[in-house]
């Protein structure tokens, strides 16, 4: 059974209301609430899923309507998040400069946005391994605001390799900032072991 | 579609008008001393008429205050709505009013109403301020103590009090803070000398900040742990009970202010929340920063608090540790 709310119009925290009423009126369903103000879906779906339910959410003609699913304990078709792939394979990524493309000044620019978004992924997107070799290593050395974001990264669980030989032939092996060092085996290793490996720069 | 209107016609003695984004606007009288004005009215955040009355009234004296002055007359400015408020009620919306301008030391000298489908009070202030004390919001300067005088999370639990879903002791909390004045905090600021100051409503603690880096050419860096908040805020954030202008607020702000990656997106709003009648933030230079502290809270500010530091211009304007 879907409910419809229709809640388009209403001031915040209106439709919020609404929805805690529809919802609290069923003990599993699904109830379908309309809005149209970014605030108003946004509120609401916050709500929704304070109250633990999944929310889908889809927007036609400046409307969004937001599908509420209450008590199912069981995944509903369409609704579980897709995984990007198979558990256990989980990409890696190997960087092998401190830039990305011809232009040098441009590149870093774009290493440093690459890099700096990964923190914007899912849990479940993220790679399992980073290598950084040959100039790579020196993200994992200078680039603080770049390792700020890679400590996020390594706190969710993303390994951070800098190749060992790297940094003894940029005579940097005591700057290294993040993550551990690496050897050829490990890189090798990883590269064969992982279906999806993405190189950089 | 406004920004064009050439309010400012190039008189000598306007020293702050509309073109900066400044709390109330600023007029020279004679050597020394300036005049202050603003207006602003808001729609009731609270349930009590009395309390509604002192917190709008408090809302529009902390312009005046913002700009280290200190209120002197005051317009009543009424929208009535007499569909839904009853003549007693609109009698102690008026006297809340009065009993914050009473304090500010001010007179209120008339006023206006008009009916309307929605309540709004305020009032219309004009303050004086000498020139020596004026705290506009472009002078903060590197190396200078950020100090917020009052917590966060006005808009929120508002906004979930109308619909009962604030705790009585959180909106007792709100309440209290949103009423009391800025008056002791603007005192103390003309006694130690402050560099700059702006005061923390619609546009949030992350929006007034930002327009006082902005100004002053120079970034922010809030310590996260320090920024006072009423608690439940974030809690009532999780539920989407946020105001409208908080998420404009982020929408408008958020790609010039960067957040350590552990705040939740709850805490987040809480930042960009749009407060009513909020503290001053004020930019001191360091040295002064415990004395105006000590003088803010024997003035009788409900929660002063170091906040943060004035750093040269960064990548990104407010950067929150």
């Amino acid at each position: 059974m879907t409910q419809i709310v229709d809640a388009k119009g209403l001031a915040c925290p209106q439709p919020v209301i609404l929805a805690k009423k529809a919802l609290s009126g069923i003990e599993e369903g699904i109830v379908t609430v309309i809005v149209d103000s970014e605030a108003s879906r946004e509120n609401v779906r916050r709500f929704a899923e304070s109250q633990g339910c999944a929310v889908t959410m889809d927007e036609k003609d400046g409307e969004f309507h937001l599908e509420i699913a209450k008590g199912f304990t069981c995944a509903i078709t369409g609704q579980e998040r897709v995984s990007r792939h198979q558990a256990g394979a989980k990409r890696a990524i190997f960087i092998q400069s401190d830039s990305i493309g011809p232009d040098e000044e441009l590149g870093k620019q774009l290493m440093k946005a690459f890099l700096e978004n990964m923190v914007e992924l899912e849990d479940d997107e993220l790679p399992g391994k980073m290598i950084f070799v040959n100039r790579g290593v020196y993200v994992t050395c200078f680039w603080d605001e770049t390792i700020e974001k890679l400590n996020e990264l390594k706190n969710r669980g993303v390994e951070i390799f800098s190749c060992g030989a790297c940094l003894d032939y940029f005579k940097i092996p005591d700057k290294l900032k993040i993550g551990e060092v690496g050897n050829a085996f490990d890189s090798v290793q990883t590269l064969v072991q992982h279906e999806n490996a993405i190189t950089l720069g | 579609m406004l920004h064009d209107i050439p309010f400012n016609d190039g008189n000598p003695d306007l020293i702050v008008g509309l073109e900066h984004s400044e709390d109330a606007g600023v007029f020279r009288l004679n050597d020394g001393t300036l005049l202050v004005q603003t207006a602003d009215f808001i729609t009731p955040v609270v349930d009590d008429p009395f309390m509604y009355g002192r917190i709008a009234a408090a809302n529009s004296l902390s312009d005046i205050y913002a700009m280290g002055g200190q209120a002197i007359c005051c317009l009543n400015l009424v929208c009535y709505d007499t569909c839904n408020i009853e003549g007693h009620e609109l009698r102690n919306i008026l006297m809340g009013g009065l009993d914050a301008v009473r304090e500010a030391g001010a007179v209120i000298v008339g006023g206006h109403t008009v009916d309307d489908h929605e309540m709004k009070f305020g009032l219309s202030v004009t303050g004086i301020v000498e020139e020596k004390n004026i705290t506009r919001n472009n002078c903060a300067k590197p190396g200078d103590t950020l100090i917020l005088t009052k917590p966060l999370g006005m808009g929120i639990l508002t906004t979930a009090n109308k619909v009962d879903m604030a705790s009585e002791k959180s909106m007792e909390d709100a309440t209290a803070i949103m009423a009391a004045l800025n008056k002791g905090a603007a005192k103390a600021m003309n006694e130690v000398g402050v560099h700059s100051a702006t005061d923390i409503t619609g546009f949030g603690l992350i929006g007034h900040a930002l327009e006082m880096a902005r100004a002053s050419k120079v970034s922010f860096r809030l310590n996260t742990d320090a920024i006072p908040f009423i608690s439940e805020a974030v809690d009532l954030a999780g539920m989407g009970l946020i105001p409208a202008g908080s998420y404009n607020n982020r929408r408008f702000a958020k790609a010039d202010v960067s957040f350590k990656p552990e705040l939740s997106d709850d805490q987040k709003m809480v930042y960009f929340d749009a407060q009513t009648s909020g503290g001053l933030f004020i930019s001191v230079s360091p040295d002064k920063a415990a004395r105006l502290l000590d003088k803010i809270r024997e003035n009788g500010a409900i929660q002063a608090e170091i906040i943060g530091e004035v750093t040269k211009l960064e990548e990104k304007s407010i950067i929150f540790l």
